[in-house]
């Protein structure tokens, strides 16, 4: 573990290139509102610099589609915030999907992939949207024999992962080491937390206490990554059945993630399905405590929120953005 | 007659005991996480779990002996549930998918 723990601190130094990053150098449990340092990798695809360099070519190259058009980066743009700024992501063919593109700011926090969870790591993540006619839409059996032609491609592999063959799995496990490198950088909020007392305006600090009580947001975006990584019907108005595919449990039918809020300024617009373009509109939702109620979750129900209490939720969000990480793109190999 | 008149009542009695005082396992929920990761029972016993978070959470097994489900519960409030079929059970929280843990029912 130890070994890992250095690495992802050389992976980090090398190839994150975030302005300003910070994290909390402390015990995890000193102050659970801050970032870990430790980014949890597993110990089959420990970080290391040539594995985070490949991720990151093979993150941004439309090759890995079936049209060689999209790539990860399309949908997951860090120039919106790791997203793609619609309502729902666009797929194969220019063809709108059913549900939005989340961020994958801090996923390697998550226990869970997707908005319904249904992959268990990043690795697995990584093969699905890729394999998926609608998304992607690439032949996974071929995948590997058209990057093993690009020579650029075969030398990074035996870099990164000497003695495994070019493979689906080795792809997945590239891209995977490079996304556990896109991490919240120092938040204004942060640096409240921090002590910087006028890190944050005096409307945002009560917009905190709002958010862990009154509003009762934090019974589900609890603690530094602002989620539960849970599962909640919220009340939307949608058909989607959500985890309910992954769980046929009554209380999971319209369920989905806890989205983290870090950067969430950035990444409107908001829900699953992208149906509310503002946080304004969010807080609305939540105020009147949802729509659909056939199968509401019973932490939802209706705030009574006064117009400066939501202007100052809202005033808390808004701290929770980031320093950017800065990118540089890659020259993909040939 | 008489003898026989109480007899009655105490073989009544005698037959209701074992259900009356199976034993009943207590397992918290605090943290997001169950107190017990495993759980090795009889037949008949029960469990009784209690919510001690501020938010909900859920209990639900889809385990093979006897699927269920038993829904939403907030802070302070159980849920109670008699294993009466033996077998391995894999018990979760349907909102909070980390919290896991088995049930062991022998016969």
């Amino acid at each position: 573990m130890k070994h890992l723990r250095l690495c992802m601190a050389v992976v980090f130094g090398l190839c994150a290139g975030r302005a300003g990053a910070a994290v909390d150098a402390r015990p995890a449990d000193a102050d659970p509102w801050l970032r870990p340092a430790q980014v949890p990798a597993p110990e089959s695809n420990a970080p290391t610099a040539e594995r985070v360099e490949l991720g990151k070519a093979l993150f941004f190259d439309p090759r890995l589609s079936g049209s060689n058009w999209i790539s990860c980066a399309s949908c997951h743009n860090p120039a919106l915030g790791w997203s793609d700024g619609l309502p729902t992501g666009m797929g194969h063919g220019m063809k709108p999907l059913g549900r939005g593109t989340p961020t994958i700011l801090n996923t390697a926090y998550n226990p869970l992939q997707m908005w319904d969870g249904r992959f268990k790591d990043l690795e697995q993540q990584a093969l699905g949207p890729m394999g998926s006619g609608a998304e992607m839409n690439q032949d996974l059996g071929s995948v590997a024999t058209e990057f093993a032609a690009i020579a650029g491609y075969r030398a990074r592999f035996d870099a990164a992962y000497p003695g495994e063959s070019i493979s689906t799995t080795t792809i997945a496990k590239a891209i995977a080491s490079f996304e556990r490198t896109v991490v919240s950088g120092e938040a204004p909020f942060d640096r409240w937390r921090r002590g910087d007392a006028a890190a944050i305006g005096a409307s945002a600090q009560r917009g905190f206490e709002l958010f862990k009580g009154k509003a009762e947001c934090g019974l589900c975006h609890m603690g530094w990554n602002f989620t539960d990584n849970g599962f909640h019907n919220i009340g939307l108005n949608s058909e989607d059945p959500g985890r309910y595919a992954q769980k046929p449990l009554k209380s999971m039918k319209g369920a989905f993630k806890t989205p983290t809020l870090r950067d969430v300024a950035l990444t409107a617009p908001y829900m699953h399905n992208g149906m509310y373009a503002s946080l304004e509109e969010v807080i609305e939702h939540y105020d009147r405590g949802g729509d659909l109620k056939d199968n509401l979750s019973p932490s939802i129900r209706p705030l009574g929120l006064t117009v400066v209490e939501k202007r100052d939720l809202l005033e808390f969000l808004k701290t929770l953005t980031g320093a950017p990480m800065l990118v540089v793109l890659p020259q993909l190999p040939q | 007659m008489n003898t026989l008149r109480y007899a009655i009542p105490s073989l009544l009695l005698m037959a209701m005991l074992p259900a009356a005082f199976a034993e009943d396992h207590l397992v918290m929920q605090k943290d997001k996480a169950f107190s017990a990761k495993a759980l090795s029972i009889k037949t008949g016993e029960s469990v009784t779990f209690r919510n001690e978070d501020e938010f909900f959470h859920n209990i639900f097994s889809l385990s093979d002996p006897a699927p269920f489900d038993l829904g939403a519960f907030g802070k302070g409030q159980t849920r109670k549930l008699v294993f009466d079929q033996p077998g391995h059970y894999e018990v979760e929280c349907a909102i909070h998918p980390e919290m896991r843990m088995t049930v062991n029912v022998s016969k």
